[in-house]
């Protein structure tokens, strides 16, 4: 019984030590981040780089899961506060209800950095993918195949307001060949929920209206460029120019077998890698202001001035598909499996 | 001039739901230029119908029975997501008869679905309404967890043939058999039963309506086979192109409606559901097993959502776990709009199926005419309210 009661103070105390480590042991300053869901799969491979680069700049890194709940994000950034960061990495949950955590920090005097998602707030730095720049990518990357002939635009959902930054990227690389009359728009709908079926049934009803004189494809990601192609593929079609954005699998199979162009890919550990030299600067002291990546942006819905920082994302075609199976996001062996060797991209052979 | 109508044995809210659909089809003919009634757009349009159909069949039954299932688009997501991972991460897409095993592992596991609904609701007495709204948001959430949100892709080269594609009709020759002998159907039928009723001396259609039906129907079905056989398949090399013919899709929506129309009228379980709905608990007291046959519709339910996703998965070449958004609320919408009533007891598998048409036809059509998703919403939802209130009209008219 005696020996029961050491070994669960023991615990206790093993516990304690794990949850609130003495600030004095560390070797450098603590950057607390707080994630809106780990549950979903790509935050991991943020997790990875961000601690990598913390961990080349000598800082340390503790994390919360809100586990997608609003009122657990903010108990999460208090405790993070408490134990003693020195700088905040959130993923919000809500741009909008994780504000009193922001507050509670700038109180205490902590930078923020809204990683992935806005958090309008003066004070905060906001570090993204740029997602205008993800449609220009789409854009160029289709019209440098197919320079002349008639255009569709499948966009996507249209309650998502990057939906229709993505088409002003689109439209801006476009502009000058339209209105040189090069290229001709034959076809525009969105997408609800960025459904692929519903792609495919507006895919399908474009087709039928210009009698499949449709030379290429602007569709806004992955799952809706899978529309597409399935509903090219029903009139015989597949392989003209179609844009997508992800980098899914699916997507990457289908530029190596020549049924998709491009899938901009976001690499996830750019940001995370990012964030983490970020926000190691912004515990040893530095402000906002002195970073210089940093530039004021004012394109939120409350057009609030505050600095950001856009990563630029990568146009992965089927001559760089190599950059993806490098970066260990997918296997040689998923992108090139059924595609037939004597068409198959360099990355396939 | 409904007086007549009704003497003859027309049932008025049949007949005005398919006079309102020949209306539809007009106006969209003539905003599109024409291009609405092409061959290719309605054979598109025959196979876009297909997985609001096949769904609205189960509905019907289940509004009947006075309850609904909000999770069908959710059973879908993850019935889908189950048959590609069947197909690309178990067995292998070419794997011989990987893509039979992955259909009849995705119907188990919609009939798996149905039965933890059909339970909770049969058996512990909560809400259908409460139950499936849970079961919309569990079974979206599995549907994700099936490949961690990935999409998975390619399917088996034969299963993509189900979806109607290339390659996915039955070519002219069986279409026209296939007719004929719906055709054949219709007028023994409606002989049959004229036979019957004079055998009971009950009260009987004149002769000039019952054939003015039988030929109607039986010009109907004729003029969808010759629409289809007068589209020809895209690409074919070389040659005079074959015509396509009936879809797949529509195959297997033909024998869905026709096999759960003769359920509902000719055998028991059929009665008991149409019993249960006019009044639960008249048929508890005599003595039906009401809490199964709860059960069997929403098993029923997950069956009919699984067929849906082959179809749906089949004409992707791949599974997602976003498909079937709002798709409960198309498929519950064509049901109300086929005159199916939430006061229980009534509703028709034909009536279901015009309202899938319909809505599909507005959405079909408008693409066409380039309007934006936004207006396609809120005419759908006109159409829906407009049916809603002939419905009531209709159901105090009786009452008087």
């Amino acid at each position: 019984m005696k020996s029961h009661t050491k070994q669960f103070a023991a615990a206790l105390i093993a516990l304690a030590a794990a949850a609130f480590p003495p600030a004095a042991l560390a070797w450098g300053e603590i950057v607390g981040v707080s994630w809106s869901n780990f549950q979903e799969e790509r935050w991991k491979r943020d997790e990875v780089a961000m601690r990598a680069a913390l961990g080349a700049a000598g800082a340390r890194y503790i994390a919360a899961d809100a586990q997608g709940s609003n009122e657990k994000q903010l108990a999460d950034v208090e405790a993070l506060i408490t134990k003693g960061a020195k700088a905040l990495i959130i993923l919000a949950q809500d741009a909008n209800a994780v504000r009193p955590a922001v507050a509670r920090a700038k109180e205490a005097g902590i930078p923020v950095i809204a990683y992935d998602r806005l958090i309008e707030d003066p004070d905060v730095l906001y570090l993204t993918f740029d997602n205008v720049e993800v449609g220009r990518l789409q854009a160029r990357a289709v019209l440098a195949v197919k320079p002349r002939g008639n255009y569709v635009f499948i966009k996507g959902s249209p309650t998502d307001p990057n939906a229709d930054l993505l088409n002003a990227g689109q439209r801006e690389v476009l502009k000058p060949a339209l209105d040189r009359g090069d290229i001709r728009i034959v076809g525009e709908q969105y997408t609800e929920g960025w459904a692929p079926e519903v792609a495919q049934r507006n895919m399908e009803q474009i087709l039928t209206k210009n009698g499949n004189k449709v030379d290429a494809v602007i569709a806004s990601n992955d799952g809706t460029a899978g529309g597409v192609v399935a509903a090219l593929r029903a009139q015989n079609m597949a392989g003209i120019p179609v844009s997508g954005q992800d980098g899914d699998i699916a997507a990457l199979k289908r530029i190596a077998k020549g049924e998709q162009t491009v899938t901009v890919w976001k690499d996830a550990r750019a940001l995370g890698r990012a964030a983490g030299g970020f926000a190691a600067k912004l515990a040893e002291g530095a402000k906002v202001a002195d970073i210089k990546d940093a530039k004021p942006w004012s394109g939120g819905p409350k057009k609030v001035t505050m600095r950001s920082v856009f990563l630029t994302p990568i146009a992965v075609t089927r001559d760089n598909l190599d950059v993806v199976i490098d970066a260990g996001w997918a296997s040689r062996a998923q992108i090139c499996s059924g595609v037939d060797r004597a068409k198959a991209p360099a990355a396939c052979k | 001039m409904r007086g007549w109508l009704e003497e003859a044995g027309f049932d008025p809210r049949f007949t005005s739901l398919v006079v309102a659909l020949a209306l539809i089809w007009a106006a969209l003919a003539f905003a599109t230029d024409g291009i609405f009634l092409t061959p290719r757009n309605l054979y598109n349009l025959s196979i876009q119908t297909c997985v609001t159909a096949i769904m609205s069949c189960g509905m019907v039954y289940l509004i009947v029975a006075r309850q609904i299932d909000l999770s069908v688009g959710s059973q879908i997501a993850f019935t889908g997501m189950v048959i590609a991972f069947v197909q690309t991460e178990w067995l292998g897409a070419e794997a011989p008869f990987a893509w039979v095993a992955s259909i009849a592992i995705g119907i188990a596991a919609g009939m798996v679905l149905g039965a933890f609904q059909g339970w909770w609701t049969a058996y512990r007495g909560l809400p259908a309404f409460l139950v499936t709204l849970a079961g919309y948001l569990m079974f979206r959430g599995a549907a994700f967890l099936v490949a961690d949100g990935q999409t998975l892709a390619p399917l088996s080269t034969a299963y993509q043939r189900i979806g109607g594609g290339i390659g996915g009709s039955i070519g002219t020759a069986w279409s026209w058999a296939l007719g004929a002998l719906a055709c054949a159907g219709v007028i023994a039928q409606a002989v049959y039963a004229r036979r019957s009723r004079a055998r009971y001396n009950a009260a009987m259609a004149p002769v000039w309506a019952d054939a003015l039906k039988a030929g109607v129907t039986c010009a109907a079905l004729l003029a969808f086979v010759a629409v289809v056989c007068a589209y020809p398949e895209p690409g074919a090399a070389g040659g005079a192109p074959e015509g396509k013919g009936i879809g797949i899709p529509v195959l297997i929506l033909a024998a869905v409606a026709v096999v759960l129309a003769i359920v509902a009228r000719r055998t028991r379980f059929g009665r008991h559901v149409f019993a249960y709905g006019g009044n639960p608990e008249a048929a508890f007291l005599s003595g039906l097993r009401t809490k199964r046959v709860v059960l069997a519709l929403f098993v029923l339910m997950g069956a009919l959502s699984a067929l849906a996703a082959v179809i749906t998965t089949s004409r992707l070449n791949s599974g997602t776990h976003s498909i079937g958004q709002m798709a409960e609320l198309y498929v519950i919408a064509a049901t109300v709009i086929g005159g199916t009533s939430f006061a229980g007891g009534i509703g028709t598998i034909p009536g279901a199926l015009v309202g899938a048409l319909m809505i599909q036809s507005l959405d079909n059509g408008m693409v066409l005419m380039d309007v934006s998703s936004a207006y396609r919403q809120i005419f759908i939802g006109l159409i829906l309210i407009a049916a809603v209130w002939l419905d009531a009209i209709y159901t105090r008219r009786i009452a008087r």
